[in-house]
């Protein structure tokens, strides 16, 4: 039976000696690194930089122990940052990331000791090894929620840990030693002073561009990965590939510590890669704070220097040799999980104001294009014919068939549990239909989803508003602008995306000062009134340039003069020719707008029509007001 | 591989199998009812066996004190908490544990097999109400992954206790029968039909208790929409201490049971708990019925897989969640938003 080793290695350094200098630290300034556009993007890149530049210059003096220890530092802050990445910012937890740092030593190792290829031929294999073995985790788990990743992540966390002390070739348990160091060319690195250089060097590059990463339109779109999928797939996002790209990016951060540990402590055995070791990365991730990158480092110090600290007190306090030194720091964490849940980091940002968005939008920027096909008026953008669709044996939805055009106001209106905001998830994609067809923009839809509907230039709001509520108004609306935007992973992680990107922005800061949000561009959406919080949601809708416009409820929340300038920014939309479909209970602001009212009530449509025929229509007063006529 | 090989592994693997479906159907409960994934309860059946052997070779086991500490500590807290608190928990923190510690005092130097089970079971099953009242109580609202952490780092506090408590080396618990016969040229031992015959009884048993019990239908009620429980009069706290006792019961049965199968170490348990989790993840951490389905066939390919590649077992058994995986991600459809 293999059993959870005692967590070591990687984060136990102790026993580890460390050799004397040999040579002077390489440079270690993040080269591959571009400077952002705007001054306060570029001091957000530097800071990681400095640091680990100060980081480098420390190994020539220090004490070969602490040498070592700060390697074991680097090494797990590099598989934090990929938790912090997954955890933190996406919601998922893998419990199985030493399992991949485990994959990328034994990979280097074997071919740099048994076929004696250069190092770096071992990092690659490292990492497109890792990463596939990832891209294959995360296709059959990605679309599964949170908790299912992280059980099955105990589970390949065994597994691999089996398997790396069964396989004959790998030495079992007894390991593999006299692993090369590490060389590029002539230049050689056989010093721990060297490596610890090339380690805080590759920390403070991974966390540059991890930086870089959360700075931009996928960083935007990574954020709602963690409970607002649906609202993430409204605006276009592919969330099942986006989390999976995620997933696999921590299992590379992983790989590139597991190369660096082989040719660090140049001995590799099962022990260090155990389903221990990944508790214990998590544990880190939890300590520092998930929610913010400088949680990795934080809590990769705070877990390698404590376990070391408490391997040394405890058994001299205890006088006995336990496992005492894991039971006191797991009840550590879970005091700690349970006073400050969201780390120590962000228990020491109570006392620090929240610093304002690093990023502003490019006031030269080309302004807006007008929507991508400016429709004609009267043209049709939607029609449902017979839509029906049924919750176990109640019908939501019965035969419902309207249409929408272009440049026209549709109202959508019925008592509570009529059936509209099924209705509305049925055109949005969310639901299918059990019969009947939809037309959307003159083709037919056969199989409808979130993510396509938007492309097609559908946008909508949600009854129950979802945003991320941590982050400014201004980065919510830009998120509707997330499928204007072209830029890949590898361009926004190297910052090559930055003239996209304030063209986004100013996308996004036209339009929230168009619904008129003007005034809290960087106010944190959660702290707003939840009127205006649907106003975001508009913002960002229009922020994807739809042709339709699905508004659930808009006008919920606002005070009149608010409801009165929602009521001309949708008059002014449609001007410009786009249809709006809307959701509302508040009659005034209904028959003041629509051209057109639908209503619905048990599921059926009961009448269609100008706002005034509607009103004095007898079915729509019996369903109203109950059957006294 | 012969005829009778297969049948002899056959009958290990069933009666593995119905050990992780013990343990699958505690996870179920738990989870359902508190959202938590109860890590430590395999750690808890390590604490079933090795307690029952301590108290069988006429020691008192450490799990005893600890049970003692933590009450008074429980008792404690409930005296601030108003009178009809504070009734309770001189009850439940007070006089049991007294009476458990008496008892334990009193009869543990005989040595009688099913004494030193039953007080076994009564010095583990409240671990589980303790473990809610002091880990999981306060953040109770807290996401499903924090839960989750949660739980892995008390499994490392359990591990660490039982390393105190009991030392490095396996213990055996006592079967509840010696008694063996043949069936044509199989062995069948008595043990084995015990641990069928406690498992069918525990899953009536609870059947009984969730259809036709207040309490049973209050788990129900808190498992299909916590909140709406609450808004009836459910209390989330009593809810929540059913559930994890009604586990670290089920986990302490377990213990004694597999413990007179296969001797089991401090650190014995998680194994043998990740077991209950594949069975019940098959469930889909929803359906008793899948899980039980899902237990046997861990247990049978466990076995299966010891004979044939015993190196590889853990990756084989292992390795079983990818398909069910596969499956379950292609019913789900699309990914839906975590509360």
């Amino acid at each position: 039976m293999s059993r959870i080793a005692p967590p070591s290695g990687l984060v136990r350094p102790s026993a580890i000696a460390a050799a004397g200098v040999e040579a002077p630290p390489l440079p270690a300034s993040g080269a591959g690194l571009r400077p952002g556009h705007g001054a306060r993007s570029l001091r957000r890149c530097i800071a990681p930089l400095a640091a680990a530049a100060l980081i480098a210059l420390v190994p020539a003096i220090l004490p070969a122990f602490y040498v070592t220890l700060l390697g074991y530092v680097g090494m797990a802050t590099l598989v934090a940052l990929g938790l912090v990445l997954l955890t933190g910012i996406s919601g998922q937890t893998s419990f199985g990331q030493a399992s991949f740092v485990g994959l990328a030593a034994y990979a280097t190792t074997v071919l740099t000791k048994f076929v004696d290829a250069p190092p770096l031929a071992g990092l690659a294999a490292g990492l497109v090894l890792t990463g596939a073995v990832a891209w294959l985790l995360g296709l059959v788990t990605a679309r599964l929620s949170g908790h299912f990743l992280a059980l099955v992540s105990v589970a390949w966390g065994i597994s691999f840990f089996a398997l790396f002390g069964t396989i004959p070739q790998l030495h079992g348990f007894s390991g593999i030693g006299n692993i090369p160091p590490l060389r590029l060319g002539p230049l050689s690195a056989a010093s721990p002073r060297v490596n610890l250089a090339v380690i805080w060097a590759a920390v403070a590059i991974v966390m540059a561009m991890s930086a870089s990463l959360l700075d931009s339109r996928l960083g935007r779109a990574i954020r709602t990965l963690n409970g607002a999928r649906l609202m993430g797939a409204s605006v276009g996002i592919d969330t099942v590939r986006l989390s999976r790209t995620v997933f696999v990016i921590a299992a590379l951060y992983a790989a590139i510590a597991g190369f660096l540990f082989a040719h660090f402590q140049r001995f590799v055995s099962p022990t260090p890669f155990s389903l221990g070791a990944s508790i214990d990365y998590l544990f880190m991730v939890i300590i520092g704070g998930a929610g913010s990158l400088w949680g990795a480092p934080v809590g990769a110090a705070l877990v390698v220097v404590l376990r070391d600290q408490f391997n040394d007190w405890i058994p001299r306090i205890t006088g006995q040799a336990g496992d005492f030194e894991s039971l006191v720091f797991a009840l550590a964490v879970i005091v700690l999980l349970q006073r400050a849940p969201d780390g120590l980091l962000a228990l020491l940002a109570r006392f620090r104001r929240r610093s304002a968005p690093h990023i502003e939008p490019d006031a030269g920027a080309p302004p807006e294009t007008p929507p991508a096909a400016a429709a004609t008026p009267g043209e049709e953008l939607l029609s449902l014919d017979a839509i029906s669709r049924n919750f176990g044996g109640l019908a939501a939805n019965r035969d419902v068939s309207f249409s929408v055009h272009a440049a026209e106001i549709v109202a959508l209106i019925g008592p509570n549990g009529a059936g509209k905001t099924t209705l509305f998830n049925v055109i949005s994609g969310v639901l299918p239909p059990d019969s009947g067809s939809i037309r959307l923009f003159g083709a037919a839809a056969k199989r409808l989803s979130p993510r396509r509907v938007a492309a097609m230039g559908l946008a909508r709001t949600f009854q129950h508003v979802k945003l991320l509520p941590g982050r400014s108004v201004l980065e919510n609306v830009a998120l509707g602008a997330h499928l204007s935007g072209r830029a890949g992973l590898l361009r926004c992680m190297l910052r090559l995306d930055r003239a996209e990107e304030a063209r986004l922005l100013s996308a996004a800061r036209t339009q929230a000062e168009r619904a008129g949000l003007g005034g809290m561009l960087h106010v944190p959406a959660g702290d707003l009134p939840l009127g205006q919080q649907r106003v975001v949601e508009i913002a960002r809708a229009l922020c994807v340039r739809p042709r339709l416009l699905l508004l659930d409820e808009p006008a919920a929340g606002l005070r009149l003069p608010e409801k009165q300038r929602l009521a001309a920014l949708l008059r002014h939309l449609r001007a410009e020719g786009i249809g709006v479909l809307l959701v509302e209970h508040d009659m005034d602001f209904v028959m003041q707008l629509a051209d057109r009212v639908v209503v619905m009530d048990f599921g059926q449509k009961i009448a269609e029509g100008p706002p005034d025929r509607v009103q004095s229509d007898p079915a729509v007063m019996e369903a109203y007001l109950g059957g006294v006529a | 591989m012969d005829w009778f090989v297969f049948l002899a592994l056959l009958q290990d693997g069933i009666t593995t199998g119905a050990i992780y479906l013990l343990l699958a159907i505690g996870l179920l409960i738990v989870f359902s009812v508190t959202r938590v994934i109860f890590v430590p309860q395999g750690d808890l059946l390590a604490f079933g066996t090795l307690t029952v052997a301590a108290l069988q070779s006429g020691r008192l086991p450490g799990t005893l004190w600890l049970l003692d500490g933590v009450s008074v500590l429980a008792l404690l807290a409930s005296l601030f908490q108003g009178r009809r608190a504070a009734m309770r928990g001189l009850l439940a923190w007070g006089l049991y544990p007294a009476a458990v510690t008496a008892a334990a005092l009193l009869l543990a130097p005989r040595e009688l097999p099913a004494v030193s089970i039953l007080l076994a079971l009564a010095i583990v099953t409240p671990m589980g109400p303790l473990i809610w009242r002091f880990a999981f109580r306060p953040v109770a609202g807290a996401s499903v992954l924090a839960l989750l952490i949660l739980s892995m780092a008390l499994h490392f506090v359990l591990i660490g206790l039982g390393l105190v408590f009991f030392g490095p080396e396996e213990a055996s618990a006592p079967p509840i029968t010696d008694a063996s016969f043949d069936l044509g040229s199989l062995n069948v031992s008595g043990q084995t039909l015990a641990v069928l015959a406690s498992c069918g009884v525990l899953v009536l048993g609870l059947r009984w208790f969730f259809g036709a019990t207040i309490h049973g239908k209050a788990l129900r009620a808190a498992a299909s929409d916590r909140l709406g429980a609450r808004l009836v009069g459910i209390d989330a706290g009593a809810t929540g201490a059913l559930a994890f006792g009604l586990a670290s019961f089920i986990a302490a049965l377990a213990g004694v049971l597999i413990g007179a199968i296969t001797p089991l170490s401090y650190d014995a348990g998680f194994d043998i708990g990740l077991k209950g989790f594949v069975a019940a993840i098959m469930g889909g951490l929803v359906s008793y019925p899948m899980a039980a389905a899902g237990a046997v066939l861990v247990g049978v390919l466990e076995s299966l897989s010891s004979f044939w590649a015993s190196a590889y077992r853990e990756v084989i058994v292992f390795t079983l969640l990818i398909p069910v995986l596969v499956w379950l991600s292609l019913r789900s459809g699309s990914p839906e938003d975590r509360a």
